[in-house]
């Protein structure tokens, strides 16, 4: 096995769930490589890349200077072609990371599984682990080609940096982009100003439902998060009611998220809103209809009314942190 | 110009495997996929606003036929399945093969594609059509603009908003946010009832039936289980007012306050 983690960053910051990605391939491969698009501060990106179990990081000048998939597809093609033949690569899901997966298993014939949740090696071949059917069953799935193409759910892996700093190696590649690459553009980006972490970042997400009653029931939910350190999440019914912005919509027509810790509020378990959520290591679930669905995949089931137990779980909250 | 729409027809309602096991179910009722009703919708109203023809395309069995005549109801001109006992079981890779295919001998100047599939299959696969066709691909469009020879797209992603542009002919893949897509009227339907409905084979497209199918694949389901269950959940009710102790106890005892 010899496997290349693509990592994602933003801000001068590798994505959470790259860095998860790449901890993971490093406890299946040592030698385990990473890449590397554009970035200013290329060193400390690398240094990072390297506490995660980065052996290589290979680093290619965003000639374009464009955030779309087109140039990374072209990077990712050209290594496993010609520099290195990398038979796994690996990335974790966003919006620019499943479009080049898809884009570069068409380019090199390679197999591509999706949504996968963990990946193992079984008799020196790996074996990815995916849920479907609206996670009601869970499927090992496989590839017949090499090279192959491996995207996991973001949340998957906990990135863990490794007691012993690594420096990792560098390599500057340098690629052409392709002309249906530079045929896409970008014009601006404006970047979230986020007041609290992102729904994908998040290691606690607090999600509000219909039981909240109202788009001002979400001020109960923005409390707890305050506390908590945690993003805001929305089913798609409070959404439909315009009780909160449809970008912090988590289920099947919404994000899928996997935080480790999902506080549910007023929220029913629908299949839609369960399919986004439900592989959260812990989900706490407060609701006043002891027949909800939510219970039945919950850590810690609360049968009892949002409005009274989570102001004083807030006050709790507020005495614990002085 | 030309508007090609990829849609698909996925099963209606709870999901289930074969009895054998490996792929989904497809012989129960189904459905237009719904974010593929979004992007035909933007299709429409770019025929609106230019001289268009809409052209659906799908793969799949001939039950699928019901999904095209709802695009066509919609007000699609124009539809293409590719339905074929060697396409069945086709993978993401394999699939994107036989849309290319259409899609090459179809030439349209734009291609649309809805964001995801209610059956969990080829959320992405734009982008394996696009690189097939080494044409320029857009994702995540809350907006679309045709101009002089360039479609430009507003999107959101998760770290920001995005302004893009790509060069004609391009693959565009819609946010089901972009349009509220209308309801198929009963004119509507009759009239769809008189369009053109093609269907074709892999051998009709000059694909080799290895290279598609279950043979043609390039991954493949292992086995089937149930999900782990959650170990050693409890449950607490708020009679004396007294979970959100629970609540916070529970939550200190795992370092999670």
């Amino acid at each position: 096995m010899s496997l290349l983690v693509f990592l994602e960053h933003h801000e001068q910051a590798l994505t959470p769930g790259s860095l998860g990605v790449l901890t993971r391939a490093a406890a299946l491969d040592p030698d385990v490589a990473a890449v590397l698009v554009g970035g200013d501060d290329l060193v400390a990106l690398a240094r990072e890349a390297g506490r995660h179990g980065a052996a290589t990081v290979f680093h290619a000048t965003d000639v374009s200077a464009s955030p779309l998939p087109g140039p990374r597809i072209d990077v990712l093609a050209d290594l496993v072609r010609r520099i290195r033949s990398f038979d796994t690569i690996l990335l974790s899901n966003s919006v620019l990371a499943g479009d080049i997966a898809a884009g570069l298993a068409a380019r090199l014939d390679a197999g591509l599984n999706w949504d996968l949740v963990d990946l193992e090696l079984r008799d020196g071949e790996p074996v990815g682990t995916q849920p479907m059917l609206q996670d009601s069953v869970v499927a090992e799935v496989g590839w017949r080609s090499s090279p192959r193409v491996a995207l996991f759910r973001p949340g998957s892996f906990d990135a863990v940096p490794s007691a012993t700093e690594r420096e990792p190696a560098i390599e500057s590649l340098t690629v052409e982009p392709t002309p249906h690459t530079l045929a896409a553009r970008a014009i601006s980006r404006t970047l979230h100003t986020d007041e609290g972490p992102s729904l994908d970042a998040a290691d606690v997400i607090v999600a509000g439902g219909i039981g909240l009653g109202s788009a001002e029931g979400f001020d109960l939910a923005e409390q707890l998060a305050g506390m908590l350190g945690a993003a805001v999440a929305a089913t798609r019914a409070a959404v439909y009611k315009g009780w909160y912005p449809a970008s912090a919509q988590v289920g099947q027509t919404g994000k899928t998220v996997s935080p480790k810790l999902y506080v549910a509020l007023g929220i029913s378990g629908a299949v839609q809103h369960k399919v986004g959520m439900q592989n959260s290591k812990t989900i706490v679930a407060i609701n006043k209809d002891p027949h909800a669905p939510i219970f039945e995949f919950s850590d810690l089931a609360v049968i009892g009314d949002v409005h009274t137990v989570v102001p004083e779980l807030v006050e709790l909250l507020r005495k614990h942190t002085g | 110009m030309r508007i090609a729409v990829c849609v698909k027809h996925v099963p209606t309602g709870t999901l289930r495997m074969r009895p054998e096991g490996g792929t989904l179910d497809r012989n129960g009722p189904g459905e237009l996929n719904p974010t593929d009703k979004n992007a035909i919708e933007a299709a429409l109203r770019l025929k609106e606003s230019a001289d268009a023809e809409v052209v659906v395309v799908t793969m799949g069995p001939a039950a699928a036929t019901e999904s095209l005549r709802t695009a066509l109801g919609m007000g699609a001109d124009r539809a293409v399945l590719v339905d074929d006992d060697a396409v069945a079981g086709s993978d993401f890779l394999a699939t994107s093969r036989v849309l290319a295919a259409v899609l090459d001998r179809e030439s349209p100047d734009l291609v649309l594609f809805g964001q995801q599939t209610t059956d969990g299959g080829g959320a992405v696969l734009w982008a394996a059509v696009a690189e097939r066709l080494q044409l320029p691909f857009l994702s995540q469009a809350t907006t679309l603009d045709l101009g002089d020879g360039l479609i430009t797209v507003e999107r959101e992603t998760e770290v920001g908003n995005d302004s893009i542009e790509a060069t004609l002919p391009a693959v565009v893949a819609v946010s089901d946010a972009i349009n509220e897509p209308r309801y198929t009227s009963l004119k509507g339907m009759m009239a769809a009832k008189k369009k053109p409905l093609d269907t074709l084979t892999a051998s009709d497209l000059g694909i080799a039936a290895d290279a598609v199918g279950v043979a043609g694949s390039q991954t493949v389901v292992l086995g089937v289980g149930a999900p782990p269950a959650r170990a050693g959940a409890a449950t607490v009710e708020d009679d004396d007012g007294t979970a959100a102790q629970v609540i916070f106890d529970y939550l200190a005892e795992r370092d999670l306050v």
